[in-house]
C-alpha cells in the first residue's frame, strides 16, 4: 500500500475524478447488477412516473464515485465501510446518435474527513456533483491503513 | 396499496446461494468503470495478498437486492415497486468479497416510517458465506412514494 496513516491530515485533498455517463453505461450497469428498473433505460417509462427523463442508478453513481478512493489507497479491499444518501437524480440524456458524447457528467472530489489512529482507519468524504448539483450527500468511505 | 406497519422487525431467511464468479466481478467492475487491476487480474489481486479477484466495494448490492426482492415481491408487504426510490445505502465489510465465495443473505426490516402517503423502509442484509463467515452488512433505505407524491 502506498498511503500510510501517519502521512494523512484531516482536510487533505486525495484527488478528483470525472465520470462520463451514457445510456449504454446504464444498460451495462442494469445487466451487471440485475437492477432492470426501466426508469434507468426507458424514456417514456421514466417520464410516466414523473421523472425528468432516464436517470442513472444511484448505485451506479455510488459505485463509480468510490473508485477515486480505491485508486488512491491502492487496494479495493481497504474500503471497510462506504455509505451515501441519494439526493438528486442524475438525468442522462440520450446521446446514442453522437458517439463519444456523454449524456451526463459526474464530478468526484475527496478529502480526509477523520483519522482514527486506534482503529487504523481514515474516513474519506466525497463530494459528488452533476450539472452543478450534489447528487450524493454524506458520501463517506472508511479505509483501513497499515 | 398500503404499507403494512407490522413489517418492522420482520426477517426473511437466507434464500438461494449466490456464487461469486470472476466474470461477474469483472463485469460489475467494468459497469461502474472501476479500473483497479485487483478486480480483473488474479496475479494483481494475489500481489495484494488476496486469494482471488477482489469485488468492488459496492458489489454486495447484487446479493443485497436479491434479498430485498423477497420483501418487495411479498404481497403481504404491500410495496409497489414502481413507486420505490432508493434513499440511502451503506456497506460495512467484515472482510472483502472474493471470487469463489458462496454467499447467502438474511434480510431484516429494521424500520418502517410513514412519510406523507408513503413510507420509508430500512432493511439490513447480513451477508455471509455458506459456512457462516460474515462478509458484509448492507443497510438500505427505500422510499415508497404515496399515490400523491
Amino acid at each position: 500500500m502506498t498511503v500510510s496513516l501517519a502521512s494523512l491530515e484531516v482536510g487533505q485533498h486525495i484527488g478528483s475524478a470525472t465520470v462520463d455517463i451514457t445510456r449504454t453505461d446504464l444498460v451495462r450497469y442494469a445487466g451487471a447488477s440485475g437492477d432492470l428498473n426501466p426508469i434507468h433505460w426507458n424514456q417514456a417509462f421514466a417520464e410516466g412516473v414523473g421523472l425528468p427523463g432516464v436517470i442513472a442508478h444511484g448505485m451506479f453513481t455510488m459505485g463509480a464515485a468510490v473508485q477515486l478512493v480505491t485508486d488512491w489507497i491502492g487496494d479495493p479491499a481497504a474500503v471497510v465501510d462506504y455509505q451515501t444518501r441519494f439526493t438528486k437524480p442524475v438525468v442522462v440524456t440520450d446521446t446514442t446518435a453522437q458517439p463519444g458524447q456523454p449524456g451526463a457528467v459526474v464530478e468526484v472530489t475527496g478529502v480526509v474527513g477523520q483519522i482514527d489512529t486506534e482503529r487504523s482507519t481514515a474516513r474519506i468524504d466525497l463530494t459528488v456533483t452533476s450539472a452543478g448539483q450534489k447528487v450524493l450527500v454524506k458520501a463517506q468511505a472508511v479505509v483501513r491503513l497499515a | 396499496m398500503t404499507i403494512d406497519p407490522d413489517l418492522q422487525g420482520r426477517s426473511y431467511p437466507a434464500g438461494e446461494t449466490y456464487s461469486v464468479g470472476r466474470e461477474a466481478i469483472r463485469d460489475f467492475a467494468r459497469a461502474i468503470k472501476a479500473t483497479h487491476p485487483a478486480h480483473y487480474d488474479v496475479a494483481a489481486a494475489a500481489a495484494l495478498g488476496h486469494a482471488d479477484l477482489v469485488a468492488p466495494p459496492t458489489f454486495a448490492i447484487i446479493v443485497a437486492q436479491r434479498a430485498d426482492a423477497q420483501l418487495i415481491s411479498d404481497p403481504s408487504a404491500g410495496i409497489d415497486f414502481t413507486r420505490v426510490v432508493h434513499a440511502d445505502q451503506r456497506f460495512v465489510h467484515h472482510r472483502p468479497i472474493l471470487a469463489g465465495d458462496q454467499l447467502v443473505a438474511e434480510l431484516h426490516v429494521d424500520q418502517v416510517r410513514a412519510m406523507g402517503g408513503g413510507a420509508m423502509i430500512t432493511t439490513r442484509a447480513e451477508i455471509s458465506t455458506v459456512d457462516g463467515e460474515a462478509t458484509t452488512t448492507t443497510t438500505s433505505s427505500i422510499l415508497v412514494r404515496g399515490e400523491d407524491q
